[in-house]
């Protein structure tokens, strides 16, 4: 039986899952085999304006100005320092600048969706972006994506790697998303949320959520 | 509790593709491959990142409408761990590529033979095949995680 606190990887009600999710069983390797160390990044692959989303271009882009911080931890609690955070996403109007987005809501020349940042030594991340808005998929009829930000992380470890979605609180679609579904269990559904934070906002300028993400224990010899 | 994983989506490029990743080695072999889905077809929005823990190289290549996918990699490598992203995978799914035809350790010989071929890249004029198959009778072997 799958771990329900994991995502649910053979998950029917989000269709693309039907032809591109393993069917065979998993194979399970030695342990040993698991304690990999990861890729490490540096300053190098960032660039000016990666954790400002909002002064990539020219001008500002449309939408609600937001600070997305947090922190990435272990499951024990420690902290990730220099662990490279990727972020992308659909503009105010809920479009990606991307060819095969069809969505027929406007671009934004002021806004491209994708940014990157390296966690402080307290394993601390922020950037500051727009609200990114909902928008129509074709997975069943009228179906529609909540508002959400793609997260990629790396820790220390190999096995650390971690892709996935984080939302804003009190979402009217949760119940009908499929993808958010697909973990099972409550709680963990939950961490998927961010929540809005008050101390972080600043008055007259932006708004602020705050998200904590939580990848697997950290092997010994990575601490 | 650990934050679950979501699907890259498919405009995972925007935020991943922004450099060209795949080269780890710009004078090395060519490792090319083609994703192919359940019913056999090519996955135009899938990524591949590859990674070789003994020489700590990294190397990321998203799919091409076609399915396929390249990286440059050292002549000497012997294998690579491999982690596969798609829109339809909730989770990224791990392998590994075996890049010598002869490759044989404690890994592969817990194989069936059947299943250990999936893993072994194939020679090919200039440079090697991986191609992976997330479902099917000749299915890759993907490793629990």
């Amino acid at each position: 039986m799958s771990d329900p606190t994991e995502v649910q990887v053979d998950w029917p009600d989000y269709r693309s899952t039907e032809w591109r999710a393993p069917k065979q069983p998993l194979v399970t390797l030695p342990e040993e085999l698991h304690r990999l160390d990861g890729p490490v990044f540096g300053e190098d692959v960032l660039a000016p304006s990666d954790d400002d989303l909002t002064r990539q271009h020219e001008g500002e882009p449309l939408g609600e100005r937001i600070l997305v911080h947090g922190r990435v931890v272990d499951e024990d609690g420690r902290p990730l320092r220099g662990a490279l955070v990727e972020v992308w996403q659909a503009n105010a109007a809920g479009r990606y600048r991307h060819e095969v987005d069809r969505h027929p809501a406007p671009l934004d020349p002021n806004f491209s969706g994708a940014g990157r940042c390296l966690t402080d030594d307290e394993g601390r991340y922020s950037f500051t972006t727009i609200k990114p808005g909902a928008y129509p998929w074709g997975n069943h009829p009228n179906a529609w994506r909540p508002a959400h930000i793609h997260f990629s992380l790396f820790g220390r470890a190999f096995e650390q790697r971690l892709v996935t979605q984080m939302y804003f609180p009190g979402d009217p679609l949760f119940a009908y998303d499929p993808i958010f579904n697909a973990v099972r269990d409550p709680d963990a559904r939950g961490l998927l949320v961010a929540r809005f934070d008050l101390a972080a906002t600043q008055p007259d300028w932006s708004l602020a959520y705050e998200w904590d993400v939580v990848l697997r224990r950290t092997p010994v010899e990575d601490r | 509790m650990r934050t679950p994983s979501q699907t890259v989506g498919p405009f995972y490029a925007i935020g991943l593709c922004r450099s060209r990743d795949n080269e780890l080695a710009p004078d090395g072999v060519e490792l090319a491959g083609t994703l192919f889905d359940g019913r056999g077809e090519p996955v135009p929005d899938g990524m591949v990142e590859i990674w070789d823990a003994e020489r700590r190289l990294w190397g990321r290549c998203g799919t091409e409408p076609d399915g396929d996918f390249s990286f440059r990699v050292p002549e000497e490598t012997e294998h690579l761990e491999v982690y596969v992203f798609a829109r339809g995978l909730l989770r990224h799914q791990w392998t590994r590529a075996y890049l010598r035809e002869d490759a044989d350790d404690e890994l592969l010989s817990s194989l069936q033979p059947s299943e250990r071929e999936t893993l072994v890249a194939r020679r090919e004029a200039g440079g090697m095949r991986f191609d992976i198959r997330m479902q099917g009778d000749n299915a890759t072997v993907f490793f629990a995680h």
